[in-house]
């Protein structure tokens, strides 16, 4: 079996894998919510927009269900501590993602406008929201958040829940949608013509710029604004997991240490906004395969820029250092971690491979004609 | 304060998780349903299975959009209501939820959406595959669910660590092969089966009563009642191997399921109905068939069943035994580098689970009274009342189930389903009761591991999140508004759509 500190490494890395094939898959079908009452005129339109995704949004959706319990699993404590910490935050998310398996399933099914135009409001909350909100996450763990661990390592959060919403937050919160949408809209441009292929087109490079620009001054931000979190003396990073048998102090700048530690870690920032300046071209030059490709590789960038930079940290504590969360003290057993890894190992590639088999049967564009054609069974 | 955060929480947990399970069994159901009217579509080539196919398909997609709904409530609730459980045990209970995610929901939600659209673009037979496909996933999924719950009611494979302050999963197979669990899960997909056949079966009934839809209502009906005879048939004998397993694996819940206060001679008498009185903690009177229970419960002849008088008496000690493990811990995190400590905390922490339950009306060991353990030990079991009769309920609706398609099956095959009115109409009225049926057993099932989160581990008390209470007032609020209305949506759909039929199919293709 591989060692304790090494499976704690891959587990960092592959909750970030899931996340970004979260974004990645999640995240266009999101995209394509969030852009559907805008991009969509009249009822076809929204239709032929919805139908994009419709053979697709559910399994997608697994990304993120499966990154949830991988959390679980693998990182017990970042669970416990952020669903019950951020818990109108994780209310909001939950239910604005009740509106998209029904949305999706009921708005066609009666023909009457006022239904089917309150659904597609809801599709848009069901693709807008969650990402706003991850991104406000991700802000609020950049900064720490107020929280510390009882004797018994029950967890008390001790901020608001509008506290949540500070400036740099709600910054990370709109990198998190722009990307999104960016991502959606190339997809859109994908699999549709016409109009809304043309609005899609506007939308890409709208949102494209708009990603790129505020993750530069997100990152602008953290390097002169932003407190890291730094460990203080000697850690054993292959001790049994107890987040209370640490020192940490609040640093500004800490979160810039990796990169000067480790320069090649800086190719991750550098693949955002390279990638991202090559999908805003692919896309204006119509090339939207390809564009899909490096905004999925923009998205990897940005994610993944969150994490080397607070990497070892997961989710540190603003009021309590000690208790924040890292890599090494937020970990399941080792069993767990190993069988985990085995799960993902075989899984993975099976679950890569039947999803690019559903989305080859059902590629091509989506014609008004076809929802013409369909219109008792497609939504 | 704690104790009505406790209470609110799991009336939160409680109804959704039990509006999740409305819409749950009727998915596992409906999902080999679908297979066996495909089946026979690509086997005969007779396009009234494909439309059948399409038309129930209709109705299960109609379904399956508010059990994905609802589900994802359910994985967001261990976080946000229950962080401290989440802490505790997600090292075990965690893993199978994943895996259930990449091994099964993955498989069911990407083949479901293309059972819907894939008609046109996918050859015959590759259509059927991936349905069977998507049956395959849901059945997983409640495979892995089922592993997780089972081993909330029998925590095998693990074992508690004192220096993460959790339980850590030891044996991997174990966990997976919990005679409780594998148990569980046979007895609830069958469940799931029952609820599928009698809606296919009631609605067919439906048209055959008005007179629409004749051959398609038809060979509905037959499918379904071939699949509902053999569900009915395996809900029960497997439920009986449920009720076995749970004897073995938690006395407490068999002795109030049974209303049995004190341990009789092996073997032991089932009582068929009986006068609770739970203050004098006896039967005023009981009807009982002498041995039942004991050869039910047990396998055996000469084992016994164990009254709740023994089994409060047995806890009592593990209670005080408990106090001692407590104490012992709480010095160890003080000093975990004290050698002896940890030498004697292993050989008393089997009993740590019963001292936590003092933790509800003390937090200091040393404070414990007499009267304090007394209020623990009788908290140990659940109510009987509602255990005895909900049980009885279940049961009961498990053989009206059973003599319900024995007799359409009878009927079907006969070739007379359509003129026997009155079981048309029995049918029709049972519709709601497979339901009733799910949701009495969860409640025997979970109610019934009261007062743990983790039988004999965690207690319930202990299990929830540090927030306000008003935070889960307002969530379950929130829950109670948006549930209220999607289900007048769901249900709206759901019978504008069965009562229009199958009619569309036959213009449209």
């Amino acid at each position: 079996m591989l060692d304790y500190v090494t499976l704690k490494i891959i587990w960092w890395v592959l909750v970030g894998v899931l996340l970004i094939g979260f974004a990645i898959m999640d995240g266009h079908d999101m995209g394509v919510g969030t852009l559907l009452p805008f991009v969509g005129k009249g009822d076809t339109e929204r239709r032929v927009v919805i139908n994009t995704v419709a053979p697709h949004w559910d399994g997608n959706q697994v990304w993120f269900i499966t990154a949830g319990g991988a959390v679980f699993a693998a990182w017990p404590l970042i669970y416990a501590t952020a669903f019950s910490g951020f818990y109108w935050a994780m209310m909001a998310v939950l239910w604005s993602l009740f509106f998209r398996p029904v949305g999706f399933d009921y708005r066609s099914k009666i023909e009457n406008k006022i239904w089917r135009q309150t659904w597609d409001w809801g599709l848009f909350v069901g693709g807008f929201i969650p990402p706003v909100i991850f991104g406000v996450a991700f802000g609020n763990l950049l900064q720490g958040v107020p929280f510390y661990f009882d004797e018994n390592l029950l967890v008390h959060y001790t901020g608001s829940f509008w506290a949540l919403l500070n400036p740099f937050a709600l910054l990370a919160g709109l990198v998190s949608s722009a990307m999104i949408t960016f991502h959606g809209a190339i997809y859109l441009m994908l699999r549709t013509e016409g109009d809304i292929h043309r609005r899609a087109k506007i939308a890409a490079n709208i949102f494209g710029i708009l990603a790129l620009g505020l993750f530069a001054i997100a990152g602008i931000w953290v390097a002169k604004g932003i407190g890291g979190y730094a460990i203080v003396g000697n850690y054993d990073i292959s001790a049994l997991p107890n987040p209370l048998d640490k020192q940490v102090t609040h640093q500004t700048g800490a979160w810039m240490q990796n990169y000067s530690k480790m320069p090649i870690t800086m190719a991750i920032p550098a693949l955002a906004f390279i990638s991202g300046i090559i999908a805003i071209f692919l896309a204006k030059i119509e090339k939207a395969g390809a564009a899909f490709v490096f905004s999925s590789l923009m998205m990897a960038g940005i994610i993944g820029t969150a994490g080397i930079s607070m990497f070892p940290f997961l989710m540190p504590s603003s009021s309590n250092p000690n208790s924040s969360l890292m890599v090494w003290d937020s970990a399941s057993s080792h069993l767990t971690l190993g069988i985990m890894f085995w799960a993902v190992v075989i899984f993975m590639p099976i679950i890569i491979i039947y999803t690019s088999w559903a989305y080859k049967v059902m590629s091509g564009k989506v014609t008004k004609n076809y929802i013409e054609d369909n219109k008792h069974s497609v939504y | 304060m704690q104790e009505q955060l406790v209470d609110i929480s799991r009336l939160q947990f409680a109804a959704t998780a039990m509006y999740h399970f409305l819409f749950v069994p009727l998915t596992i159901g409906m999902t080999w349903i679908l297979v066996i009217m495909e089946s026979v579509y690509v086997m005969t080539g007779k396009t009234i299975y494909k439309d059948m196919t399409k038309f129930w398909g209709k109705l299960f997609g109609i379904n399956f959009a508010l059990g994905v709904t609802t589900g994802i409530t359910m994985e967001f609730q261990f976080g946000t209501n229950w962080a401290y459980y989440s802490h505790y045990v997600g090292d075990i209970f965690g893993a199978p939820l994943a895996i259930e995610g990449l091994m099964a929901f993955f498989l069911e939600s990407t083949f479901i959406g293309l059972f819907f659209f894939g008609w046109n673009k996918l050859p015959k037979a590759q259509h059927l595959l991936v349905t069977l496909l998507m049956a395959i996933g849901t059945n997983l999924s409640a495979l892995w669910i089922l592993i997780a719950n089972g081993w909330m009611q029998n925590p095998v494979g693990s074992d508690f660590s004192y220096v993460t302050m959790r339980m850590e999963m030891t044996n991997f197979w174990d966990v997976i092969f919990n005679p409780v669990a594998q148990a569980k899960f046979v007895h609830t997909v069958s469940a799931g089966y029952v609820v599928g056949a009698m809606f296919v079966l009631s609605i067919s009934a439906y048209y055959l009563l008005n007179n629409k839809h004749i051959e398609f209502a038809k060979r509905s009906f037959r499918i379904a009642a071939a699949f509902g005879l053999a569900a009915a048939c395996s809900v029960i004998v497997l439920g009986d191997e449920s009720g076995y397993t749970v004897g073995e694996a938690q006395e407490t819940k068999l002795a109030a399921m049974e209303a049995i206060w004190h341990t009789e001679k092996a073997p032991a008498g089932l009582n068929l109905i009986a006068s609770i009185d739970e203050k004098a903690q006896k039967n005023n009177w009981e009807v009982q068939i002498p041995y039942a229970l004991g050869i039910i419960g047990t396998r055996s002849l000469s084992k016994e069943v164990k009254g709740i008088t023994e089994i409060k008496e047995r806890n009592r000690e593990r209670i005080i035994a408990g106090i001692e493990a407590v104490k012992t811990l709480e010095q160890l995190r003080r000093n975990p580098s004290d050698k002896a400590m940890v030498a004697r905390f292993e050989t008393i922490k089997k009993d740590l689970g019963y001292g936590l339950l003092l933790r509800k009306y003390v937090t200091n060991m040393d404070e414990v009274t007499p009267a304090i353990i007394q209020k623990a030990v009788d908290s140990t079991i659940p109510a009987v009342t509602p255990m005895f009769w909900g049980f009885r309920a279940m049961v009961g609706l498990g053989f009206t189930f059973l003599l319900l398609f024995a007799a359409s099956f009878y009927y079907t095959l006969r070739g007379k389903c359509a003129h026997e009115k009155w079981l048309l109409r029995a049918v029709l009225w049972s519709l709601p009761l497979p339901w009733v049926a799910c949701e009495i057993g969860w409640f025997v099932a979970e109610y019934g591991r009261q007062p743990w989160t983790i039988y004999g581990v965690l207690p319930t008390h202990l299990s929830v999140s540090a927030i306000s209470v008003e935070n889960v007032y307002g969530s379950l609020a929130g829950f109670i508004g948006f549930y209220t209305l999607l289900l007048v949506v769901e249900l709206y759909l759901m019978f504008k759509f069965a009562r229009l039929g199958p009619t569309q199919y036959s213009e449209q293709h």
